[in-house]
């Protein structure tokens, strides 16, 4: 006879996933609606874990996602935490993330996308399979495209090789919904679509210092007045890329302050000056020229 | 008469479930798995038939689960076995090898007798199932 009860608390002790859950609310800034779900989703699969102790099936849950949003917000980062809860909770048995674009999944010529595809899908086995830019695998505009085949080997995996590995398409929210729209089937076997919103000023701020801490670099009080007016005036712009335009704009202020370090090479050079990043460094960017909401063709 | 060739060959018949954590032992120590097949298992012929490329990138058995699978289904009356390659330098060679599937009547070898100058006997291992061959 199947036992009456079962300890949830025990299973999710056991399972160490609240330590990833943690490490995903402290690592990432910002993203709340992206935690919530997470979190709903991992509470979703550790009951469904206890019924399955109960003896009560209800068949695996549904566990292909889409990450939509756009540039720069993390979906890729989520992705590899994603994977680790579901390795932890059981659903994945190695926890790898195979991470490929339609290059990987589209071949050249006839017959030679569905070996490539189904390579990457063997790759993926007992991982996680994330497709970035998945609307790339479908071109209305071409009725002989290679990616409809691509799709199609790729659904065929997601119901039959359901135990064995989850996909994860993402990409920009608006293609991603075209996307859908053309193809039911993909959207009808994704259990989740989870959005990731932009980030806010003040967030961006704090992942630029994070982002320095890791890389032992720090602003000095003016650089950060400085960096604060950078970013208010870089989201105005075109092709502004979230978390992603942060670090380029930090890999760009480091490139200045080598080379105004250089440039002063006489002088003694302290720690403390190879670790601060100068109000100079940010303000001879090219943004604080151009004006705001400039649209480039 | 039966293949003793490879790791385990002495044992009964591995199970899928046994292969595939002998698999997944490989996979964890990070050696390329291949899967090939023949129907001329001669102890002088190293080279089998590759089923397809060795997989140097798995991470899950369930990979070449899915092509030993293929394989057994296209070659049903051959000998499948699997190498596990370990590229390490200084080991850089096949560390485990096992059959998993052998034809249902195994054909076995003869031993051919030839006598030669002076009477020196020269022993030969014929494959029986080398008639087979196409």
């Amino acid at each position: 006879m199947a036992a009456e009860r079962v300890d949830l608390q025990l299973i999710y002790a056991q399972s160490n996933v609240g330590e990833v859950l943690d490490a995903l609310d402290r690592d990432l800034i910002g993203l709340d609606p992206v935690k919530t779900r997470i979190r709903e989703i991992a509470s979703l699969l550790l009951v469904e874990r206890a019924r399955r102790q109960l003896g009560l099936s209800a068949g695996p849950p549904a566990l292909h996602m889409s990450f939509t949003g756009n540039p720069g917000t993390g979906k890729t980062t989520v992705a590899l935490r994603m994977a680790e809860i579901l390795h932890r909770l059981g659903y994945v048995r190695k926890g790898h993330v195979v991470a490929v674009t339609r290059d990987d999944l589209v071949g050249q010529y006839v017959g030679h996308t569905a070996p490539k595809t189904k390579e990457a899908i063997k790759r993926a086995l007992g991982g996680v399979l994330f497709i970035d830019e998945a609307y790339h695998l479908y071109r209305p505009e071409n009725d002989r495209d290679y990616g409809q085949e691509a799709i199609e080997i790729l659904l065929q995996a997601m119901e039959a090789q359901r135990e064995d590995v989850v996909v994860i398409l993402a990409g920009y929210r608006d293609r991603m919904e075209r996307f859908f729209q053309c193809n039911p089937g993909m959207s009808s076997r994704i259990g989740h679509h989870i959005e990731f919103p932009d980030y806010r000023h003040g967030e961006l701020l704090l992942i630029a210092d994070r982002m320095l801490e890791r890389i032992q670099y720090r602003l000095s009080p003016a650089a950060r007045a400085a960096l604060d007016e950078y970013l208010a005036r870089r989201m105005a712009q075109a092709r502004f890329a979230n978390a992603r335009s942060v670090r380029n704009a930090l890999d760009r202020a480091r490139l200045r302050q080598a080379s105004r370090l250089f440039a002063a090479r006489g002088e003694p050079l302290t720690r403390e000056r190879l670790l601060t990043l100068e109000e100079e460094d940010i303000r001879r960017s090219r943004v604080f020229t151009l004006p705001s909401l400039e649209v480039r063709p | 008469m039966r293949l003793t060739q490879g790791t385990f060959s002495f044992l009964p018949d591995l199970t899928d479930e046994q292969i595939r954590s002998q698999l997944d032992h490989a996979l964890s120590r990070g050696w390329a798995i291949a899967v090939e097949h023949t129907r001329d298992p001669h102890p002088r012929n190293l080279y089998w038939e590759m089923w397809g490329l060795p997989m140097f990138d798995l991470r899950d058995a369930a990979g070449v689960m899915q092509e030993i699978r293929a394989c057994r289904a296209a070659h049903p009356d051959a000998y499948v076995k699997v190498n596990a390659f370990d590229s390490t330098r200084g080991w850089e060679t096949v560390r485990l090898s096992f059959i998993v599937q052998r034809p249902a009547d195994e054909a076995g070898f003869e031993l051919a007798r030839r006598e030669g100058p002076g009477g020196v006997v020269h022993y030969e291992i014929r494959g029986a199932a080398r008639t087979q061959r196409a």
